[in-house]
């Protein structure tokens, strides 16, 4: 077994890495299941109050697409209802980060190299990320298992939830195995991966939104789609919901298929190879290259198509069920106030409070997208390449407005190409909405998307070491408050503190230039601030 | 203008490390001036200095007439600086690189350029990310020495290269110096550095601790005498000045300081000398003298400031 010398080794090693990160994916998970499991608790004290708020659930499409399946109507089954799709998403990023960290990261910065070169078998790294992350997902699933138990829920339940959340997420642990292989750099593994997560997600929620509607009104019997994605098995289990184990031996298979293909690969690449050999590139530079903006459009381009892509996809999918919304939903209180909630207004029209919500949801993706785009500016300056161009005659202002007008393009073209999506699909289904309405209401989330960059913007001039973990928090604070303040319960001012907020919520209401010129404003003082401390500040490696 | 850089009593803190303290520096227009130091003695946080990267805590520092901080792009436009640790974009083509490079510099020379990835026998077509380190720093080089500037910075700029490629540098520094420019080479090679640099400034824990011509530094220290006489030789260990003897009755080995070797010739005289060879120190022998024996500096300290 000399292919796997010295796996306990790299194991410690690994533990060692992830002695933060992980403890932090386990815990905040654990808190949100029980955060989310009190709401229901507090809410929906009655029988009578649950049957309502599914039925109402139940007939809408766009909520099975965002949550899933109901599976009865027990206080278990709303919890399950509200929180399990999302805890699997959570399950299968961890698992996916934590197998790429291990496997294709150490590659690519050579440190599997040095590793490599001491008694270590071939085998060893790829072990070590997936015991690590097997351990991690066991003590995901133990830990949201007990958070159920704690909140006085049933232990079938709790156990079926925590090992289907555990499950998946090693389901998605191979997938990352076999992404690390083909990839050479572990940005591609990465996305390729947490896609695939994105991707699960959303099949079981088309497969959710088609299901069949049993005659009590509350509970859905998932389209074949669901069957095709993970988290689609995940919902499958049923915890609460009269639990269905034997279908906890998908995801096991998955793994075990996912497992034995990434060592095949293992045993067929060298050390720092992607499957894909590179070509050949020019050997002179293009003039559409020579410049900060040329140089930072070929760095995002890939994953600026990409967004734009999945906008245009997404945006298709939620305008084909706009009439689907007005059918199933007139007449119905409880999700049109759940809809409303979710649009933060109260309601006048059906569909359009459905567009709204969804526009919101896609001005979210928008500042996803620049904060990861911005990122890079700390990723090039801790790399050294910074270090490279601004000893040119390169201003800071200039290098960093390049990435800036990447990420406020390729923001701005998703929300465009979203609103395009929608506005068509909604017309070819018989929807009235108007494809430039809809562009309209994406654009109008423009402000806030850019809002969240300048707000990456100051923390990377004032705090860059804190990059990183700053502007993905403030990005799932702004989401958090803006988006779900109201289905949480947050007060007004708590709320105020989202650019989402903000944002008038077209075509429900009608645009009013007030709250998105404020918001330009704000983006823009931010962004300022920000490009002047890093005027002032040295380059930190 | 006669100096391309002029640096005073320059001072750089990071937290609690002093990486520079009160560092002077003066680089000549037209000289090819050396850079020495141990590891962590502040030569690259001086050069990021000069390139306006890094912000100084106090003294000055002039290149090219201007403040380094204030007046970045405009001298960047003027100067070309080649990295220690070359980082590229792992998806871009060397090629690619070299002329991003020489166009956000301000253009280069498109007939020096093809000259030089032939001189340095680099393939452009192939991605950063399979290059070696010493392809990488090609790319760097050519990048720099196709661009028509005024200051060369080059910060241990062959460390990865292999001898065929160091006589390639060689000759295109002596180009570009032929051609008046000005370069600051910071380099632990000291068969570079002798065979290139007109003055050299050495510097230790970010003090500078000599400076000026190779001659001047080698009066400073010790010249190495081997003698063999016809009449056994006394006397010698007796006489100031003379270290680190070795003799048997007619043959000696010993190193002199330069105020005694008349006296120590004089002496010589008397034994009917009939071969002496007198070599003075090398550079290494300076700079080992300046760092052999003393006791080294707290390593992690200055490794961090780098």
């Amino acid at each position: 077994m000399s292919a796997y010398a010295g796996t306990g080794h790299l194991i410690r090693l690994a533990v060692r890495r992830d002695r933060v990160q992980l403890p932090i994916w386990i815990i905040g998970s654990a808190a949100v299941l029980a955060a989310g499991a009190a709401a229901v608790a507090d809410e929906f004290p009655a029988e009578a109050d649950r049957v309502t708020a599914l039925r109402g659930a139940g007939g809408s499409p766009a909520v099975l697409l965002m949550r899933g399946a109901p599976v009865g109507t027990d206080i278990g089954a709303l919890v399950n209802f509200r929180n399990f799709a999302f805890m699997m998403v959570l399950a299968g990023l961890m698992s996916t980060f934590a197998v790429v960290r291990h496997t294709r990261q150490n590659e690519e910065t050579g440190r599997a190299e040095m590793v490599g070169a001491g008694a270590v078998g071939r085998h060893a790294g790829l072990t070590a990320a997936l015991a690590v992350t097997l351990g991690a997902n066991l003590l995901l699933g133990a830990a949201l298992t007990g958070t159920l138990l704690g909140a006085k829920l049933p232990a079938d339940g709790a156990l079926a939830f925590g090992a289907a959340c555990a499950a998946i997420g090693m389901a998605f642990a191979g997938l990352a195995a076999v992404a690390a292989q083909l990839f050479q750099s572990s940005r591609a593994a990465n996305a390729c991966a947490a896609t695939a997560v994105g991707v699960a997600y959303l099949v079981r929620g088309i497969g959710d939104a088609l299901g069949e509607r049993a005659p009590d009104g509350i509970q859905v019997t998932s389209n074949w789609l669901s069957w095709l994605s993970p988290i689609g098995w995940g919902m499958q289990v049923r915890p609460y919901g009269g639990e269905r184990w034997w279908v906890l031996a998908l995801p096991v298979v998955l793994l075990a298929v996912c497992v034995l293909g990434a060592f095949a690969l293992v045993d067929r690449r060298d050390l720092g190879a992607g499957l894909i050999p590179d070509r050949p590139g020019p050997a002179t530079g293009s003039r559409a290259l020579l410049s900060p903006l040329g140089l930072a459009w070929r760095l995002h381009r890939g994953s600026a198509l990409g967004w734009v892509i999945g906008s245009a996809a997404f945006g298709v999918g939620i305008g084909s069920l706009g009439d689907a919304v007005n059918d199933a939903m007139s007449g119905n209180a409880g999700a049109t106030q759940l809809i409303g909630q979710l649009a933060g207004t109260a309601a006048p029209g059906l569909v359009d409070v459905y567009f709204a919500a969804m526009m919101n949801v896609f001005g979210a993706l928008a500042a996803g997208f620049a904060v990861q785009t911005l990122l890079r500016l700390r990723s090039e300056e801790a790399g050294g390449r910074a270090e490279a161009v601004l000893a040119t005659a390169v201003g800071r202002v200039r290098w960093v407005v390049s990435h800036l007008a990447c990420a406020a393009g390729g923001a701005a073209a998703m929300l465009v190409f979203a609103g395009a999506g929608a506005g068509i699909a909604d017309a070819a289904v018989g929807g009235d909405e108007g494809v430039m309405t809809l562009i309209g209401a994406g654009l109008a989330q423009l402000p806030a998307a850019l809002t969240v960059a300048g707000f990456v913007l100051l923390v990377f001039g004032g705090l860059p070491r804190l990059l990183v973990t700053l502007a993905w928090a403030g990005l799932v604070v702004s989401i958090a408050f803006g988006l779900l303040g109201d289905v949480l319960g947050l007060p007004r001012q708590v709320r105020d503190l989202s650019p989402f907020s903000h944002v008038p919520s077209i075509p429900a209401v009608d645009a009013t230039a007030g709250p998105i010129v404020a918001l330009v404003a704000v983006a823009a003082v931010l962004a300022a601030a920000g490009m002047a401390l890093f005027r002032r500040r040295d380059l930190a490696p | 203008m006669t100096d391309a850089i002029s640096v005073a009593r320059l001072v750089k803190t990071f937290g609690r490390t002093r990486a520079l303290d009160g560092l002077d520096l003066v680089v000549r227009t037209g000289e090819v001036h050396g850079f020495l130091g141990p590891n962590g003695a502040g030569k690259t946080t001086t050069i990021r200095v000069l390139l306006g990267l890094l912000r100084a805590d106090a003294g000055q520092a002039r290149v090219l007439g201007g403040d380094p901080w204030q007046d970045a792009v405009r001298l960047h436009r003027r100067l070309a600086y080649v990295p220690g640790d070359v980082n590229l974009w792992p998806n871009l083509s060397g090629g690619e690189a070299i002329d991003l490079f020489g166009d956000l510099r301000g253009g280069l020379d498109k007939a020096r350029r093809a000259e030089l990835v032939e001189r340095f026998h680099l393939d452009p077509t192939k991605r950063c990310r399979t290059y070696s380190k010493g392809n990488r720093q090609k790319v760097a080089l050519i990048a720099a020495f196709a661009s028509d500037v005024e200051l060369f910075i080059l910060d241990e700029p062959t460390s990865g290269l292999d001898p065929l490629m160091e006589a390639a540098f060689q000759q295109t520094v002596r180009e570009v110096s032929g051609n008046g420019a000005t370069v600051l080479l910071s380099s632990h090679i000291f068969s570079e550095v002798e065979a290139l640099c007109s003055r050299v400034s050495i510097i230790r824990d970010g003090v500078t601790v000599e400076s000026g011509t190779l001659e001047e530094l080698r009066h400073l220290t010790r010249t190495s005498i081997a003698v063999e006489a016809s009449q056994p030789i006394s006397g010698l260990a007796e006489l100031p000045g003379v270290h680190d003897l070795v003799a048997d009755t007619t043959r000696a080995r010993f190193d002199v300081d330069p105020a005694e070797l008349p006296r120590v010739l004089r002496h010589l005289a008397g034994f009917e000398v009939h071969t002496l060879t007198s070599r003075p120190p090398t550079l290494e022998e300076l700079f080992m003298r300046h760092y052999g024996d003393a006791p080294a500096a707290p390593e992690a300290a200055a490794e961090a400031s780098r």
